[in-house]
């Protein structure tokens, strides 16, 4: 305990000394990253002060008092920051990691294929060796925020003869470079969230291989990890300040550039909390039909948000997590698809327009629309449930038919 | 609130469930349910003496144990897991805290002890031929004679109804009606005027009867037309706890379920190594889970005193009732052929899953009420 107060007062002293909001965001950063106060988890060779992750709220809290800005959190870079940290060499840490914390470098992340959704590891992008670089020839799909990202996580495929997960090696993309080629993609819900990226003869130097050949399914694994855990504090990190002054402009933008794609996703959860005030406002509320469906959503809703308390506080008490902390995924989707039933109900034949001629504007078209990617993005419902039976109900997995050397492997012909 | 069981209550529950699996194994349950008494006198006995379980929820100063619902719940669950056939709903649940919630202190240290020990067993008869588990539906009347009442009407769905010693009667005043002149009555189980009839019942493991009452001399419980309030009080606190009861029996499907899957073989392999298979058990648990969080979050809110109390048991009811009834359809349905069977288990807590969703009122009807009982802060 004293030791937090320690640290605690320490930051503080060295906040009141340093916090100059006069500095531009960049130069900011670079004082942080030499301090080791952006990032405090971090090892103290590389910006950090090998301090323990449990004590960073209390730590952002003296960045909150006096309104002081951190270390460029937000998009992909902490990942990449992340995987670098546990599977780099010195050589990457020192090229890329003050880059990432000053928010200089963006990042994306090249694994998804037009050929390999859920099945990751069926990977086909080709990384072959011309005895000087690593020529990479392929496709990746889903890539948010490559449009702008100066470097990709790429996974690709450097031995065709064995198993597909061993056959994949992880690399450090330059993603500026002429044989990379990247197109939006557009949904369904008329927004382009994410990318397709052309990748043609595109090189990569022998050293911008992260860890082992044939390591990238591992090395990867960390990576969506990170993706995971990073998911619950996305939205604390990316809170507008609201001040005004030059440098929190430039955190504004960087915020609003990485959160461009992200606008629509709480159309895709359902918007539950739209429900009940437009059943008030319709008139559709005095509906028993309708009444029935809003408890049904409700019930389903509260039940998942108690469910995730109860996984939350065994695992804040260290007691073992029961099944409820595996089923969130898969509650998010079944409370989805209820919203956007219950919404069309409401609206009746206003579900038929959008746009400005929409409910609210179009909003709650934008639901009805989007709802469908919620059982998909980051593991379909399919996954899920294969997920939850194998490990939480001990069920069998499918037999296999991709277990031999990649190359024999039936696989899409893109 | 709370979201886990403490350790305490975690050693608890597995004396409860140690206890059960000894007592009621399926085969217990078999004989028990061809009986018209539904219940074994002796495991009452033990389960009164020993667990002392039906003075669980009554306060230490009328002879209990003086713990909440949280308890009572973890009892409930285990009860309904092994498909345990007593009259610890009808007693404890039903009359106990029909008691507590409407009679005055005399009657509560007069009747509650009694209770407490298991020495007498007690039900609370509601509904009517009407099917409603609602004051409104009430129309048994209760009318004055000389200084006393007494009853004449009749109640249905009474669980236990045909043999406890005490029947705690929902009647109205005479000239009554809506939700005014609720009234609670005290009546022994032997009165002068009482009709019992067993029903037949689809749940053979849950026993109801018609109670008709014609001209039964009855002791007001609490005062004679405002016991409205403890209706619906009581009706909250069965939901809660048969919500509770629901999980347990669903939790014996699911497991039950699982396991058979992993060892029946179709086309050379294990039926739970089928995705049709595998995908159908993880929806069994996300409903289970779910319904369990409502369940348990109903519990915890009427021990702390929560003022969304109706709401919550309505939900915990919807979705309990749904649940339990969807897992127990599908769970025959992964059995196959023996899942339809009379000497496999399943179609016991099949048809506790239906009973279930009906009793205190059908998902749709507590769905319903709880949009009426909505508000801000749930």
């Amino acid at each position: 305990m004293s030791d937090l107060t320690a640290v605690k007062e320490e930051v503080r002293t060295w906040l009141q000394e340093n916090w100059d909001d006069s500095l531009s965001l960049v130069e900011w950063r670079n004082r942080l990253a030499d301090s080791g106060w952006g990032v405090p988890d971090w090892p103290r060779q590389w910006y950090g002060r090998d301090l323990p992750v449990a004590i960073l709220p209390e730590i952002e809290e003296e960045f909150a008092e006096i309104n002081a800005i951190g270390v460029a959190r937000s998009g992909i870079r902490m990942l990449a920051a992340a995987t670098i940290l546990e599977h780099g060499s010195d050589m990457h840490k020192k090229e890329f990691l003050r880059r990432i914390l000053t928010g200089e470098d963006t990042w994306c992340q090249l694994f998804s294929e037009p050929g390999s959704g859920s099945d990751l590891a069926g990977a086909t992008t080709r990384a072959d060796f011309d005895g000087e670089n690593w020529i990479i020839n392929g496709q990746k799909l889903w890539t948010t925020s490559a449009h702008h990202a100066d470097y990709g996580l790429l996974l690709a495929r450097t031995d065709w003869d064995v198993p597909k997960h061993q056959g994949l090696t992880y690399f450090i993309l330059d993603m500026t470079q002429p044989g990379v080629d990247v197109h939006q993609v557009k949904q369904m819900n008329g927004h382009a969230s994410f990318n397709q990226v052309f990748i043609t003869d595109a090189t990569i130097a022998p050293q911008h291989r992260v860890d082992e050949e044939g390591a990238g399914w591992r090395v990867a694994m960390t990576t969506l990890a990170h993706e995971r855990r990073n998911a619950d504090g996305m939205n604390r990190l990316n809170r507008d300040s609201g001040l005004p002054g030059a440098i929190y402009e430039e955190e504004r933008k960087e915020v609003a550039t990485v959160m461009e794609p992200y606008k629509w996703y709480p159309q895709r959860a359902g918007r539950v909390d739209l429900v009940m005030p437009r059943a008030q406002q319709t008139g559709r509320i005095e509906d028993a039909g309708i009444r029935q469906e809003i408890a049904k959503l409700l019930i389903m809703s509260k039940s998942a948000e108690w469910t995730a308390r109860r996984a939350r506080a065994a695992q804040e008490q260290g007691m073992p997590q029961g099944p409820e902390g595996s089923l969130g995924k898969l509650s998010a989707s079944n409370v989805a698809r209820q919203a956007s039933r219950v919404h069309t109900l409401i609206s009746g034949a206003d579900a038929l327009l959008t746009g400005s001629d929409g409910a609210m504007d179009g909003l709650i078209a934008e639901v009805l629309v989007s709802v469908p990617a919620v059982s998909i993005a980051g593991g379909t419902d399919e996954i899920q449930r294969n997920i939850i039976s194998e490990r939480v109900l001990g069920m069998e997995k499918e037999p296999r038919f991709d277990s031999g050397p990649f190359k024999d492997v039936p696989r899409n012909v893109i | 609130m709370q979201f886990v069981f403490t350790e305490e209550q975690h050693q608890f529950r597995e004396v409860v469930k140690r206890f059960l699996r000894d007592k009621s194994p399926t085969t217990e349950v078999r004989r028990l349910m061809e009986t018209d008494d539904g219940f074994d006198p002796v495991v009452w006995k033990q389960l009164s003496e020993e667990l002392a379980l039906p003075s669980l929820i009554v306060p230490e100063k009328y002879g209990g144990a003086g713990f909440g619902f949280v308890e009572l719940s973890i009892v409930m669950e285990e009860m309904g897991h092994s498909l345990l056939c007593a009259p610890y709903f009808s007693s404890v649940v039903l009359a106990a805290n029909a008691i507590l919630n409407a009679g005055t202190e005399e009657q509560k240290l007069d009747l509650l002890p009694q209770i407490a020990s298991g020495s007498i067993r007690a039900t609370l008869a509601v509904t009517e031929s009407s099917g409603r588990w609602e004051a409104t539906a009430v129309e048994l009347a209760a009318k004055t004679d000389g200084d006393g009442f007494i009853l004449q009407g009749e109640k249905c769905f009474v669980v236990d109804g045909h043999t406890a010693d005490k029947i705690i009667v929902v009647a109205r005043l005479e000239g009554s009606d809506g939700d005014s002149g609720i009234s609670f009555f005290v009546v022994d189980g032997e009165a002068p005027g009482i009709k019992k009839t067993l029903l037949k019942t689809v749940d053979p493991t849950r026993k109801l009867a018609r109670l008709e009452f014609d001209g039964v001399q009855a002791q007001p419980l609490g005062e004679p037309g405002a016991g409205l309030d403890a209706l619906n009080k009581t009706l909250d606190q069965a939901a809660i706890a048969l919500s509770n009861e629901m999980i347990g029996g669903t939790q014996y499907l699911m497991d039950s379920t699982v396991e058979y899957s992993k060892v029946r073989m179709q086309f050379g392999r294990v039926i739970g190594s089928f995705q049709a298979i595998k995908h159908k058990c993880a929806d069994m648990l996300i409903q289970l889970e779910l319904a369990k969080s409502a369940a348990y979050h109903a519990a915890a809110a009427l021990d702390e005193g929560d003022e969304n109390v109706p709401v919550l048991a309505s939900m915990a009811k919807s979705a309990a009732s749904d649940a339990y009834i969807q897992v127990a359809a599908d769970s025959i349905q992964v059995h196959g052929g023996i899942g339809f069977t009379w000497d496999q288990d399943t179609h016991l807590w099949f048809k506790r899953a239906k009973s279930s969703e009906v009793f205190l009122g059908d998902p749709a009807y507590h769905r319903e009420l709880m949009m009426q009982r909505w508000g801000e802060g749930i």
